[in-house]
Formats: C-alpha cells, sequence, structure tokens
C-alpha cells in the first residue's frame, strides 16, 4: 500500500478569533471509509472544506489523490465528490435534470452525462422519481440524489460532511447502504458524523476530532478496547443509587454514571475483578442488584470519555453521581 | 495510485463558455419549471405601464408638451432594466446558501463559469421582457419616432446596461449569500429607481435631490432611450453631464460598471472562504 489516499499535516485554520483547527493530521488509505468523529464545533466541515478545496488552511497541507489541495485545486476538484451538510441540489429542477447539469459541469461529453445519469439514478433506487422536480423530493430522497450527485464524475475519494443528519432512521440506513456499495467499487469516503452509530457501522477507522485536533484513530473495535470493558448494574431499588455508586468507585476507581433511574454503569479497566467479586461488595454494601453486566463499551463511551479527558473534571459532567 | 479521468485537451476559453452556458440553460430550465413564474415576470411590465401610464398619467402634465405614457415608456424601459440587479442577486443568494455554488465549487468547472452563466441566463430572460414592453407601450401609444436605427441603438444601451447590472447583482448575491436577506434588500430598489427622471422632470425637485437624480444611472438610459425614440422629454436650461450626453453617460457607466464588478465578482466567487 503506498501513501493514505488522503493526507492532512498540521492544518491549521481560524476564523477571527476562533480555532477551528490546531494542527490536525489525517490520513486515510484508499479504498476505506474514514469516519471522523467529532461534537458541533469540533472543526470536522473546516478540516473537510479544506480537504475539497473550498478553502485554505492557515497552516499545514494536505493531498488528496496525490494532489496539493492548495497548490493544485483543479486536480484534486477532478478527483473528489463533496455532499455538505443541506441537499445541494437545484429544487426546481428534476433529479435527472440535476445530474445532467451537474455532470456536463465535471466536463463528461453530453451523451456520457447522460448516461450516467440515468445508471445512477437506477442504481440507487431514484428511477421513479427523476422526472419529478427535486422540491417534491422527501428529506431522504434529496440525500441520496445529492450523494449520487457526487458520483456523478466517478471520485477517487468522496467527502460526506455529516450526509445523515437530520434524516429519520429508514432514510439513514438507505445512505449506509449507498456509502457501503460505493465503498465496494473502490471509491474512499470520508465522513464526518456526531452519530457514533453511524461512525460504528460504516467506517473502518475513526478519527475523534475535539477543539481542532484528532485525539484519538483507530478501528471502532480497537477504540472500544482501548477503554476498555464497560460494567452495568440495574437495581431493584432507585433509592440505593447511591451507596451502589459508592461501591462501584471503590471497585474501579472512578465515578458511574447513571444510564437510567435505577441504573449506573461504570468503565473498568481490563480485567481488574470479576463479576462475582461485585456482587458481593454490593451485597455487603445492602444493595440489591437486579442485573450485572460486562459489557463491551459503546462507541458513545469512548467518546465521551475522550472528550471528557481533555475537557473538564468528569465530576462536571451532569450525569455523574455522587 | 489514481486513474486520471481523460481530461480533454481544449483550448483555454472552450470550458468557461460551455460551463457557462450549461449554466445559462439551468436558468431557462428552471423558468420553465415555473411557467407562473414567467407569467409574473411578464406581467410585472405591463401592470407598470397601466399603473404608471393611466393613474400618474392623468394627472401629470409633460412640461414642454408630449403624451405622459410616451414620456413614461423610456422611464419604465430603465425601471424594468435595472430589476435584474435583484433577480441575479437574489437567485446567486439562493445558490450560496442552499450549497450550490460551494458544490459547483468542489467541482472542476471553470471559475468563471458561474457569474457569466448567471448573467448571460438573465440578459436572456431580459429579452422577452423587452418584447412583451414594446408591445404594451405600442398599445398605449407609445412608439419610437426616429427611425429603425435609432431604436435599435436604444435597445442595444437597454441591453448592454441589463447585463453589466447583471454583474453588479452577482456581486450582491455572493456578498449577501443568504436568500431571505437578499430578498429583504429587494423593496430597497424601488426607490433608487424613482429617484430619477424616469417618471417626472427633475426639474422641480430641490437642487440636491435633483443632483441625485440626475446623476442617477436611471436617469441616463431613460434620458438616452427618449432622445433614441424621440420620446418627449424636456431638456432644463442647466442640465447635468448625463443628462446632456445621456448616451455616453449610460456607455460610461456599463463598462465601468463591467470594469469594476465581472474581477471584483470573479475574485468572490473564486475565493476560498470558510
Amino acid at each position: 500500500m503506498t501513501d493514505p489516499i488522503v493526507l492532512a499535516e498540521g492544518l491549521n485554520k481560524s476564523f477571527g478569533d476562533t480555532r477551528a483547527l490546531r494542527g490536525l493530521d489525517l490520513g486515510v488509505p484508499e479504498g476505506t471509509i474514514c469516519g471522523v468523529l467529532g461534537p458541533n464545533g469540533a472543526g470536522k466541515t473546516t478540516a473537510v472544506r479544506i480537504l475539497a478545496t473550498l478553502s485554505a488552511p492557515d497552516a499545514g497541507h494536505a493531498r488528496v489523490a496525490g494532489y496539493d489541495v492548495v497548490r493544485q485545486a483543479g486536480r484534486v476538484r477532478e478527483r473528489i465528490g463533496l455532499a455538505g451538510q443541506f441537499a445541494a441540489v437545484d429544487e426546481k429542477l428534476t433529479g435527472r435534470a440535476n445530474l445532467r447539469m451537474f455532470g456536463r459541469l465535471c466536463h463528461l461529453p453530453r451523451r456520457e452525462a447522460h448516461r450516467r445519469a440515468d445508471d445512477l439514478l437506477e442504481r440507487f433506487g431514484l428511477a421513479d422519481a427523476a422526472d419529478r422536480r427535486v422540491a417534491g423530493y422527501s428529506g431522504g430522497m434529496r440525500r441520496r440524489l445529492d450523494l449520487i450527485t457526487c458520483l456523478i464524475q466517478r471520485p477517487d475519494v468522496l467527502f460526506l460532511d455529516e450526509p445523515t443528519t437530520g434524516l429519520d432512521p429508514r432514510s439513514r440506513t438507505e445512505i449506509w447502504d449507498a456509502v457501503r456499495a460505493l465503498v465496494a467499487d473502490g471509491t474512499t469516503v470520508l465522513l464526518t458524523t456526531q452519530y457514533l452509530d453511524e461512525a460504528d457501522r460504516l467506517a473502518d477507522d475513526i478519527a475523534v476530532v475535539d477543539h481542532g485536533r484528532v485525539i484519538a484513530t483507530g478501528a471502532p473495535d480497537e477504540l472500544k478496547a482501548a477503554i476498555g470493558d464497560s460494567l452495568d448494574v440495574v437495581l431493584e431499588d432507585p433509592g440505593a443509587l447511591r451507596p451502589a455508586a459508592s461501591v462501584l468507585h471503590g471497585l474501579a476507581g472512578t465515578d458511574p454514571t447513571m444510564t437510567g433511574a435505577d441504573r449506573l454503569s461504570v468503565p473498568l479497566p481490563g480485567g481488574a475483578f470479576r463479576l462475582a467479586d461485585v456482587v458481593r461488595e454490593l451485597d455487603r454494601a445492602g444493595v440489591v442488584a437486579a442485573d450485572v453486566r460486562l459489557r463491551r463499551p459503546t462507541l458513545d463511551e469512548v467518546f465521551l470519555r475522550l472528550t471528557d479527558s481533555l475537557a473538564a473534571p468528569f465530576a462536571d459532567s451532569e450525569e455523574s453521581v455522587r | 495510485m489514481t486513474t486520471a479521468t481523460p481530461t480533454p485537451t481544449a483550448g483555454r476559453l472552450r470550458r468557461p463558455v460551455g460551463d457557462g452556458l450549461v449554466l445559462v440553460a439551468r436558468e431557462v430550465a428552471r423558468l420553465k419549471a415555473e411557467p407562473g413564474q414567467i407569467v409574473a415576470a411578464l406581467i410585472f411590465p405591463v401592470v407598470m405601464v397601466v399603473l404608471f401610464g393611466y393613474v400618474f398619467g392623468s394627472a401629470i402634465q409633460v412640461p414642454g408638451g408630449g403624451d405622459y405614457r410616451e414620456y413614461l415608456m423610456p422611464g419604465l424601459f430603465a425601471m424594468v432594466t435595472f430589476t435584474a440587479v435583484q433577480g441575479v442577486m437574489t437567485r446567486t443568494a439562493a445558490d450560496a446558501s442552499q450549497g450550490v455554488t460551494d458544490r459547483i465549487r468542489s467541482m472542476p468547472t471553470a471559475r468563471l463559469a458561474v457569474p457569466f452563466g448567471q448573467t448571460g441566463a438573465d440578459s436572456l430572460i431580459g429579452l422577452p421582457l423587452l418584447a412583451i414592453m414594446v408591445v404594451t407601450g405600442l398599445l398605449v401609444g407609445w412608439q419610437p419616432h426616429r427611425g429603425a436605427i435609432s431604436t435599435a441603438e436604444a435597445f442595444l444601451l437597454i441591453v448592454l446596461l441589463r447585463y453589466a447590472l447583471g454583474w453588479v447583482g452577482v456581486y450582491l448575491g455572493l456578498v449577501v449569500k443568504d436568500e431571505q436577506t437578499a430578498a429583504q434588500l429587494v423593496p430597497l430598489f424601488l426607490p433608487v429607481t424613482m429617484l430619477s427622471n424616469a417618471f417626472v422632470p427633475t426639474d422641480g425637485m430641490p437642487a440636491w435631490l435633483r443632483f441625485v437624480a440626475d446623476w442617477n444611472p436611471v436617469s441616463a438610459i431613460t434620458a438616452a432611450a427618449r432622445d433614441l425614440f424621440g420620446n418627449p422629454g424636456v431638456r432644463s436650461a442647466h442640465p447635468a453631464w448625463p443628462m446632456e450626453h445621456p448616451v455616453a453617460a449610460v456607455l460610461i457607466c456599463s463598462v465601468a460598471l463591467l470594469i469594476v464588478f465581472v474581477p471584483l465578482s470573479a475574485r468572490t466567487h473564486a475565493r476560498r472562504g470558510r
């Protein structure tokens, strides 16, 4: 394998006093899906805009498909597709007319643009709606059209900025299927998201971004393994939360998180103790547990742990007890 | 690592022109998709002719004699010409706020194609508007009196100015970037066209207002059209320079607008922002 097809090194970008990116590094191997995960304002969109040649970094550099995004922007544009946070299509035109137009703007010959538009509409289930105006499309259909518009020139790299934000679960699944189909064709995808399950289900690798920097990278399972398993405890009596939290704190060394009115969750450093120890300790404190379970952490927990360790102390988190 | 899509090695200019034509075709297709909008756009000048010609015309005496509707028509041509600014501004801002502009910026589309497409499309849309105004004007008793060449010159001036104004619209749209803000700016254009000799002679205005009105490009195109059509329009004793040389004033104004706003809009469109 050669260099990553998307490579960003030390990207910095400020807007006035706001430092959107502070030395962001990123590498995406060809033919993979990279999920850039982060809260609102973490700098995800800014990074995508720089990689897609819409914005220039103040410092640092980036290469996409072998070309520098600043000095060889024209070359980069011939090889990428970008879907932003809105469905950026012309509402007054039909789906087919949109695809043909954007195909022509990518310098496809007329016949090729038409053929490609028909193929994509067929393949992504929009053939029936192709000759209706986009204004009458559902949110999911619009996003799908937006997505396939990026494919019109067969990009090597596809940038998807929060492709499913605001979509209902079913439309979201449709977009996910479409993205998977693309990667099967060999397209490299970089997608930003604030939905952890989206990154979990789609991405080969995840880059967690916070405050303009990548704070962790790895496959979803690696990230989960890195913070160890979680212990979930469901109580018979919600009134026993405090003593139970105290017991868990004693065992794990960190404050547990309240995950419901009667349940607590605490991350466990790898193999710290056995389930039997937990039950015994709870029993000794007079707490009756309805359920005690060891569990792989969700990406949500990974994310919160990673971002919290850099931000305020855990105790400030609104859901922590004790 | 990557296989480049074959890129035709055509002349440097083929790209911007070809891309621009694709965008012109887009605007035309949009209009076709909304026949109601075409009808509304075409009715507007007709309503103007009837409203001003008969409502105002019933009370206004053209100093120096002549029919008010003959006097009015060049002013209405000017007014409709200036609607190019708001039209192009609104469409450009809509594209910017809906992300279409960014999408095109991330494509290999020629940088100049977008503003050229927008202004070109507007000029094309302007032609049927002009035609319907001519027909309406003829119906209410207006007509050109100075022969085919002068008449053609007048229309060419109108088309040229409209094209130049389209570039102002592109720039404003790119700066405003937001459809709603653009829509809020539109009502401000009416006073600008009213503050001219389009509907009434400027002689009676207070000195400062008359100064503004005489130097307003709306007045220049109105005066030029009156001259070239041979329509009534009074020359006051001490006219401002643009009123004495309205054709030259329109030409200078159009060229100046193009010199300023073509590069400015092109740069603003190509600039990498946020």
